[in-house]
This record gives C-alpha cells, sequence and structure tokens, in this order.
C-alpha cells in the first residue's frame, strides 16, 4: 500500500497522529504523478515549490498542536479555471497562456487559509465547454481506467487525476454536469453544490448561472470534508447564498431508512447504455434493501433541458468571454493593424472550435430580433424544469438517476459530432437549470471494467442529505477501493 | 417651407456621476486626476473571474434623485449587461439598466419665456462609466486608462418635451442645479463628469408624428448643447427642403467647424444583445429606504427660490442669484437670522461678498468669517459706525484674514465721526477759508455744495458722518 493510495480522511487522520508528514504525503503525489501523469496526462501544471513550502508549513503547525483544519496539510489539485496568484491560469485556453493571475479564487484562499498544499493545476475542456477534456487547447487526458478512453468533462483532469491517485482530492466546477459526468466516468466521487452554496469568485466564468464549483474526491466522506472548506457566504460574490454551512459529517453514516426516494422516469431512456441502466438499477434495489421506498416519480420537462441549457450557457457565455480582446492580458495577436483586427486576429487564434461556436451559438441567442424566441423563451422553460423538481420534492427527499447514459467512451469517437456529444449532459444538465446540488457517485462497473456513476439530486442547500444517500449506498460496497489500472 | 414652418422636438439624455467615494461594483476610488490606471482592481480591469458588488450608496444617490424629480421608484430594478467591444470596455459589457430601471416617470419644471414648462423625465437608471483612451500623436500608440472604468453614473433620459434650443438649455441647467443640490454630482460639464446627449428631430408644425431624430454626441457646454442643436434643426430641415429623407444616424458636434457629422449611421449601430446580468440578483429597494431617502431631500432649487421671494421680500432677480447654489443660499439664510433688511443683506451678497469670492477664488466652504461677523458689519454700518464704502474694506480684511469687524475698524481706525461738535468746527472752518465759494453758493450756484463736502471729508480723511457733513453744511448756508 503506498502513501497515495489513502482516502483524504485517512491521510488525515495520520497526520494529525504524526505518523506521517505532508511533506512525504505531498512528495508522494509529486512522485506518483511523475510515474504515472505521462500516462493521464492530468496536469497542465505542477507546482512542486508551492506544495512543499505549504506541506513545510503544514507540518509545523500541526507538530505545534495547531492544525488550520482537519484536513490540513493533505494535497489537492485545482481544475485551472481556479485563479491561483502567481500561479499561470489558463482555462484550457491558447488565449490565457502565461496569464498569471494576481489575485486567488475565494475558493483557493479558503483551501490555503485550511493549509491543504495545492499540488498543481489539472486538465480542462477548454472554458469548461466540453464533456470529454478533448476541447483543452494543451493536452488530452486519458481515463486511467482505460487509456483509450475519456476521464469524462470538463473537469476531467481533476478526475482523472483522482482516479489515478496523483492527489488525493480535487476542486472541479459544473456548468453542466462537469463534476459529476467524469466523477461518474473514472469510479470517483463528486458533488455540485446547491448555486450559491460556493463562491464563485475567482472562478473564470463559462455561464454564470449555472457555473458552481465542488469537490472531486474518491469517497463520500472525502467530499463532505473538502466541501466543509468552502460552502460559505462570499461577500465578493453577489449571488453567494448567505445560508449557514451544516456540518457534512455529521449525519453521514444515518443511513437511507425511511427515506423517500424518487426515480424519475424521464431518466430512463431509449438509447441509453444496458449495462449502466443494470448497474443503476441495482443500486435502487440496494437502497429499497437498506429500508428506502423509491417512488416513481415525473419530471415533465427535462426534454426540453437539453436546448434550453444551450441557449442560455452559450447566450451567458459569449458575453463572459468578450474580455479576452488581448488589451490588458493573456494572447494577443501581435501583426495586427488596426482595432478591429487586433481583436479578430487575437480571437481566431486563441479560442478553439468548441468555443467558438458556442459564442456564436449565444451571440445568435442574444441577437436584436431573435432575443424573445431563444433566450427569454428558454429563461421561461428553465422555470418550468425549476417548478418540476419543486414539485417532485414535496413528495420525495431525493431524486436518483444515471449520472451519464453511457460509461466512458473512446477518445476523439464524439469529437466530430457536438449534438452527440452534449447529449452527454443529459441527466445533469437539468440540475444546473434548476440550481439544485447533486452528486455522483459509483456505483459499479460494465463488464468491460468500465466505471457507471450514480445520480443523486436534492433540494436546495440539501447536500448533507445527498451525502449520507450516496455514504449509505458506498458502505455497502468497495468500488472506491479499486485502484484504476492506467492500461490501454 | 422655412424654418418657422417645423417644429423642432428635442430629448436629452443627461449623464451624470455620482459623487461616491468608491466605484460602482468595487472598492476602487473614484478621485479625478490620479495617474492612469492607479485607481484599478481586478474587478475593475475585467480580470477573469472577477464579480461585481454593488455599491449601496449609489442606489441610495439614485433613489434621492429619482425622489426629487417626482418619479415613481421601482421597488425591484434589474441589472442589464450591455455587450460591445471597445478598450476602454475592459469586460467587453457595461453593467446597466434596461427593461427595468430604478426610476421612471418623473418631471423637472424649467422657465421658459411662456412662463412654467414640465418637462417629463422618462427614466433614471444607474450603470458604470468606461475609462478613457488616449491616444498618442507622436508614437502611434493607443493608450488606455481605466481609472474612471467602473465610476458610478445615473443616466436620466427626458421624454421629447423640449421645443427648442433655448428649453433644452434650460432644463439641462434646472437638472444640474438639482443634481448639485442634492449633492450626487458635481456637475461640471468641461471635466465630463456631467453630460447629455440631445435628441433631435422636426415635424412640419401642427403635424402629431415626430420625425427622424438625430442623436447628437460631444456637448459638453450650455453653449455647445445650443448651437449643437440649432445647426441640427436647420441642417435637418434643409434636408426635408431638398426633399430628403432625414436618416436616423448618431451625429458628432465638431466644436471649431460649428457643425454636426456623422458618426455611425443606424446600419452601423451596435446590437448591444441586452441580458438581465446573471451576476448581480435583482435589486430591491424597501419602503422604508425610500421613505427615509425621501425624509433627508433637502429643499430643491426652485422650492427655495419660491420661498426666497416670499420669506424675505426679495426680488426674483436677487432670490435666483441667492438661491441658484445650495451653500450659498444656506449661508445668506444664516445671516439673515442675525439681520433682519433682507434686501440690504442681498445688495451686499451680490455686490461685495460675490465679488470677493470670484476674485479670491475661495470657496465658500472656506469663508473664513462668520453669519454673525457679517450681520455684526452691516449694522455698524447701519448704525453710521463706519461709512458703506469703509464697510467694504472692513469685508475685505474679514475675508482674507477672518477678524472680527469691530476689530479691524479698531485697528484701521476705520471709525466714522459722528461727533456734531467736531464736524461743526471742520465745517465751520471750511467755509470761513472759502468765502468766495460761500459767496457763490449764496448767489444760487447750488453744484459748489459738493466742492463743500469734498473739502470736510478730506479734512476729515474721509471719516466724517456723510449725513452730518451733509445737514451741517445745509444749517451752516442758511439753506
Amino acid at each position: 500500500m503506498q502513501l497515495t493510495d489513502l482516502t483524504m480522511l485517512e491521510l488525515a487522520a495520520k497526520l494529525a497522529a504524526g505518523a506521517v508528514s505532508s511533506e512525504e504525503a505531498t512528495r508522494a503525489c509529486l512522485e506518483r504523478i511523475r510515474q504515472v501523469d505521462p500516462k493521464v496526462r492530468a496536469f497542465l501544471r505542477v507546482d512542486e515549490e508551492g506544495a512543499l513550502v505549504a506541506a513545510r508549513a503544514s507540518d509545523a503547525r500541526r507538530k505545534a498542536g495547531n492544525p488550520a483544519s482537519p484536513l490540513d496539510g493533505v494535497p489537492v489539485g485545482l481544475k485551472d479555471i481556479f485563479l491561483t496568484e502567481g500561479v499561470e491560469t489558463t482555462a484550457g485556453s491558447r488565449i490565457l497562456e502565461g496569464f498569471v493571475p494576481p489575485y486567488d479564487a475565494t475558493v483557493v484562499r479558503l483551501l490555503k487559509e485550511a493549509g491543504l498544499p495545492l499540488v498543481g493545476k489539472l486538465n480542462m475542456d477548454e472554458f469548461a465547454m466540453g464533456s470529454s477534456n478533448e476541447s483543452s487547447a494543451y493536452s488530452l487526458t486519458h481515463n486511467p481506467w482505460d487509456l483509450t478512453r475519456t476521464p469524462g468533462g470538463s473537469s476531467g483532469g481533476s478526475s482523472a487525476a483522482v482516479a489515478a491517485r496523483e492527489v488525493f482530492g480535487a476542486l472541479g466546477t459544473d456548468t453542466g454536469g462537469s463534476i459529476r459526468q467524469p466523477a461518474a466516468l473514472t469510479n470517483t466521487v463528486g458533488l455540485k453544490p446547491t448555486y450559491g452554496r460556493v463562491s464563485r469568485f475567482g472562478i473564470i466564468a463559462f455561464a454564470s448561472s449555472l457555473d458552481q464549483p465542488g469537490p472531486m474526491t474518491r469517497t463520500v466522506g472525502d467530499t463532505a470534508a473538502l466541501l466543509q472548506l468552502i460552502a460559505r457566504h462570499d461577500p465578493q460574490d453577489a449571488t453567494s447564498a448567505a445560508v449557514e454551512t451544516p456540518d457534512y459529517s455529521a449525519d453521514l453514516e444515518g443511513g437511507v431508512r425511511g427515506l423517500r426516494l424518487g426515480v424519475p422516469r424521464e431518466y430512463f431512456i431509449e438509447g441509453m447504455d444496458p449495462e449502466v441502466e443494470a448497474s443503476v438499477r441495482e443500486a435502487l434495489r440496494e437502497y429499497e434493501r437498506l429500508g428506502a421506498t423509491l417512488v416513481d416519480v415525473s419530471l415533465p420537462h427535462t426534454k426540453y433541458a437539453l436546448a434550453t441549457y444551450y441557449l442560455i450557457a452559450p447566450a451567458e457565455a459569449s458575453s463572459n468571454l468578450a474580455r479576452y480582446d488581448g488589451i490588458r492580458y493573456g494572447q494577443r495577436a501581435k501583426d495586427a493593424r488596426g482595432l478591429k483586427e487586433l481583436y479578430a486576429q487575437t480571437r481566431e487564434r486563441g479560442f478553439g472550435p468548441e468555443v467558438k461556436r458556442r459564442i456564436m451559438l449565444g451571440t445568435y441567442a442574444l441577437s436584436a430580433g431573435y432575443y424573445d424566441a431563444y433566450y427569454l423563451r428558454a429563461q421561461k422553460v428553465r422555470t418550468l424544469i425549476r417548478e418540476d423538481f419543486t414539485k417532485v420534492f414535496k413528495d420525495v427527499d431525493a431524486v436518483l438517476s444515471p449520472t451519464s447514459p453511457v460509461p466512458a467512451f473512446k477518445l476523439g469517437e464524439k469529437v466530430d459530432d457536438p449534438l452527440s456529444m452534449y447529449l452527454m449532459d443529459v441527466f445533469t444538465l437539468p440540475c444546473n437549470l434548476a440550481g439544485l446540488p447533486g452528486l455522483s457517485v459509483p456505483c459499479g462497473f460494465t463488464k468491460a471494467g468500465l466505471p457507471v456513476g450514480l445520480q443523486v439530486l436534492g433540494r436546495p442547500f440539501d447536500e448533507a442529505r445527498l451525502l449520507r444517500i450516496a455514504r449509505a449506498y458506498e458502505r455497502e460496497h468497495d468500488f472506491f477501493l479499486r485502484p484504476a489500472p492506467l492500461r490501454g | 417651407m422655412p424654418v418657422s414652418d417645423f417644429q423642432p422636438v428635442i430629448g436629452l439624455e443627461v449623464h451624470a456621476q455620482l459623487l461616491t467615494q468608491s466605484k460602482i461594483f468595487c472598492g476602487c476610488s473614484t478621485a479625478f486626476g490620479a495617474e492612469p490606471n492607479r485607481n484599478t482592481c481586478p474587478v475593475c480591469l475585467g480580470m477573469p473571474g472577477v464579480l461585481p458588488v454593488l455599491n449601496q450608496r449609489v442606489v441610495e444617490f439614485a433613489v434621492r434623485t429619482g425622489l426629487a424629480l417626482e418619479c415613481t421608484v421601482k421597488k425591484t430594478s434589474v441589472w442589464s449587461r450591455k455587450n460591445y467591444f471597445y478598450p476602454d470596455l475592459p469586460k467587453g459589457y457595461q453593467i446597466t439598466q434596461y427593461d427595468q430601471p430604478i426610476c421612471e416617470h418623473g418631471r423637472l419644471v424649467i422657465d421658459t419665456p411662456q412662463g412654467e414648462k414640465v418637462i417629463r423625465v422618462r427614466r433614471i437608471h444607474m450603470e458604470e462609466d468606461a475609462g478613457k483612451n488616449v491616444h498618442d500623436a507622436s508614437g502611434g500608440q493607443s493608450l488606455v486608462d481605466l481609472n474612471r472604468a467602473g465610476v458610478p453614473l445615473l443616466e436620466i433620459v427626458s421624454e421629447p418635451d423640449l421645443r427648442d434650443a433655448d428649453e433644452a438649455v434650460e432644463y439641462l441647467k434646472a437638472m444640474r442645479d438639482v443634481l448639485v443640490y442634492l449633492g450626487v454630482n458635481d456637475g461640471n460639464l468641461e471635466e465630463g463628469s456631467f453630460r447629455c446627449d440631445a435628441n433631435v428631430s422636426v415635424m412640419p408644425k401642427g403635424s402629431s408624428t415626430y420625425g427622424q431624430r438625430c442623436e447628437l454626441k460631444n456637448l459638453n457646454s450650455f453653449r455647445f448643447l445650443k448651437q449643437a442643436i440649432e445647426y441640427e434643426i436647420s441642417r435637418q430641415v434643409d434636408v426635408i427642403e431638398s426633399g430628403g429623407k432625414v436618416d436616423q444616424e448618431t451625429r458628432l458636434w465638431d466644436v471649431n467647424k460649428g457643425v454636426t457629422r456623422s458618426m455611425r449611421s443606424k446600419e452601423e449601430a451596435h446590437d448591444y444583445r441586452y441580458f438581465p446580468e446573471p451576476d448581480l440578483p435583482p435589486l430591491h429597494v424597501s419602503d422604508a429606504a425610500i421613505d427615509a431617502a425621501a425624509k433627508a431631500l433637502p429643499e430643491l432649487p426652485r422650492a427655495k427660490l419660491t420661498r426666497f421671494t416670499s420669506q424675505y421680500g426679495l426680488p426674483a432677480y436677487d432670490a435666483r442669484i441667492l438661491t441658484a447654489e445650495r451653500p450659498l443660499a444656506d449661508f445668506f439664510e444664516a445671516c439673515a437670522a442675525h439681520y433682519a433688511d433682507a434686501k440690504k443683506l442681498s445688495n451686499w451678497f451680490l455686490g461685495e461678498l460675490m465679488r470677493l469670492l470670484k476674485e479670491e477664488g475661495t470657496p465658500l466652504s472656506a469663508l473664513r468669517f462668520t453669519p454673525a461677523q457679517l450681520a455684526e458689519l452691516l449694522g455698524a454700518v447701519d448704525k453710521g459706525t463706519v461709512s458703506a464704502n469703509a464697510g467694504k474694506d472692513v469685508l475685505g480684511e474679514m475675508f482674507r484674514t477672518g477678524k472680527a469687524p469691530a476689530d479691524i475698524i479698531a485697528e484701521k481706525g476705520l471709525a466714522q465721526v459722528s461727533d456734531t461738535g467736531a464736524i461743526e468746527a471742520v465745517v465751520d472752518d471750511i467755509l470761513a477759508k472759502n468765502a468766495g465759494e460761500v459767496e457763490k453758493y449764496r448767489a444760487g450756484k447750488k453744484q459748489v455744495f459738493g466742492f463743500f463736502v469734498g473739502q470736510v471729508m478730506r479734512a476729515m480723511k474721509g471719516k466724517g458722518n456723510p449725513t452730518l457733513v451733509n445737514d451741517l453744511l445745509k444749517k451752516k448756508l442758511g439753506d
């Protein structure tokens, strides 16, 4: 057993007992990265020096009996969408190549204050636009369970690094499933908190009304512990909720006896992978055995979610990405003559095809004469989708579904087929549109050994219950113990 | 048809920088004149990942202005993004209010030759200012200064109720007076902290359908506003007269040539792709906040002017000047509390005091004497302790040194001689020395009287009480 095989909480216990130092744990991560990342390619940047400095400071605090948090000294990684002062941050885009932020994202500051060494920046789809990590301008990340396959996206660097045990945990962001889908495809746990639960300040914006950062770890307990550090009101984010943070670990082992769990019929569709469906159905039966009541529910507007999402998210993105104009930071076309050419060439060369596609989609949806038919209408449907959930949550405590309709697909398989790529998010994005919390927990493997994820959706700010539900299942299985084979 | 057969229709959009200490969405200073890009931070530089946090002072100022302009203050208003590319706009969009502004349906009364006229205010909304592009002529470079980016602005849009350039100027002046009175804006057109665009169209007299309008920009003085509107009216009339059609466009006032010229046609106009700002929740203003703002509203220029004429019995001319600026009006009232003759007080204000303020370039706030001291000086003049002329010197000295009037009169020996015996002795002496002139006077050459007054005053070094000198001279000369 290697040090990197420990969960976050196991490592934290050893750090607290003085059995191991944060520097040792951090060096173990760095060594593991050296060994396996040439195959996985999860990292865009490793901040060895920064991580070791933080680890030694953590060890000093532990020695003085003064740890900054329960996870003080546990090394983690960050999706390259989180701004890190002094460490290049690119959001997987050429246009931000060389951009060194002058400030830390709020969640980065919180992790630093909690004493977690930040090992490096993880690959992602460019500006988080994608479901396979293939739109990254820098490198192709491989799924540790099958190196020929995608680790999911857009937080695919984070899921791969956690699954390959290069870090103990990571932060990702989720706009339409970008935490949960990669978690499902890599046998890891990923939680998208309620919109407003975690600060967005200092996170490169994709779609402001949908983006939400969250933990990606190997176990439910680790996710609860990591969420504990970042879930709080932030006065620098006007959409951050002033809601008290509960103790997410307190009731983790509470079980599901007596809970009513909704199974939405719209989430078991034709065309989904039969092995995925079988794994999820088996998980549902497990919940019954554990004392929960399954309730057949309907979320009738689910079929409009994909179309709604692909109007709202690109519309907001088209505006959010306007600031990448080559004037103040990032890349600038050197040989442009005149302002218009400067803009055109900078953005032509700086953005990849998927980002351009979405900017154009969003610009169109917001144009004079089309706004009412597209953006405004999409907002109305969004309200209907939210109301679907509100109605269902009057009857049930949570909703269960597959996270992704298929297991990890081959790299290159869907690159030229954006529509089938967009379908990868069909089960995850209603949750973002409704602003609800959702998580993905491992629920088995296909015959080929590809992980399958179970999605748990809940009421606003009901993360503690989602974690408890996920933990009840996890306790009965050992999926999280299995190491990824790192083979192709 | 000649110009006189056309009816101009004008509406104004006023942009007023709010006098807050910090910017609208970050903590940076709004101070004018700092070194370029000194007053900036990641938020107003539009760095990746930043989010806006609303400065509540801006809302207070908007509510205050809305109430002063008799608007409906909306309990819920919405922030929007106005998208366009320009180097002085760091985020590639401006955060503003679009279809749900904070205030609507107001009014502002102006004076016209035909009497009072109500100009309707369509809406007031809050937004952030852009930065400034600086074009370096020598190096062929363009530089961007973002100190102004994120400075809060109010945009106040009138209905097209103005009918000529003079009304537009009156409206803009009245608007400036109100904003300055409210303490929300400094009213400075030259520095651009108070600016305006004009929408101008013409239609045949008697028509009820407005003509095609043009938006005029770069109107940074009252004079330019008047000139540009007048030019634009005659230009549009000429276009129509020669069988053409006025195109909807944005036109720039060319100060040097005295003309407006096309800047952007309708086809070139931006599609701003407005949509609700997802980074800011809708803005709610409570009834309590509106009530508190209403209670704290100062007396407005027009109400003050009316009160000055009725309460102090001042002519409208005096009242208008005294109420033009709130500090002057306040100081006048403070003095009037110590001194009963308001008209006499007004004369000193309009004459000596304003002359001194202007000559010395001193703001009223830096005045070194108190209202009571000014009242004391005027009392001394009334009592004849000092002459009116010497009183002016005393005021000058008070202005410069802040010394009490009594001390200045004593120090400078400016006290008037009102001792009848003393004056009589001098009068007798002068008359004795000028027997020939006395003869002429008595023979009917009355204009010699002035000569005697002059001689007496000279002998008394100007300190003789002029009334007493006159009376005694007349008595001695047998009038």
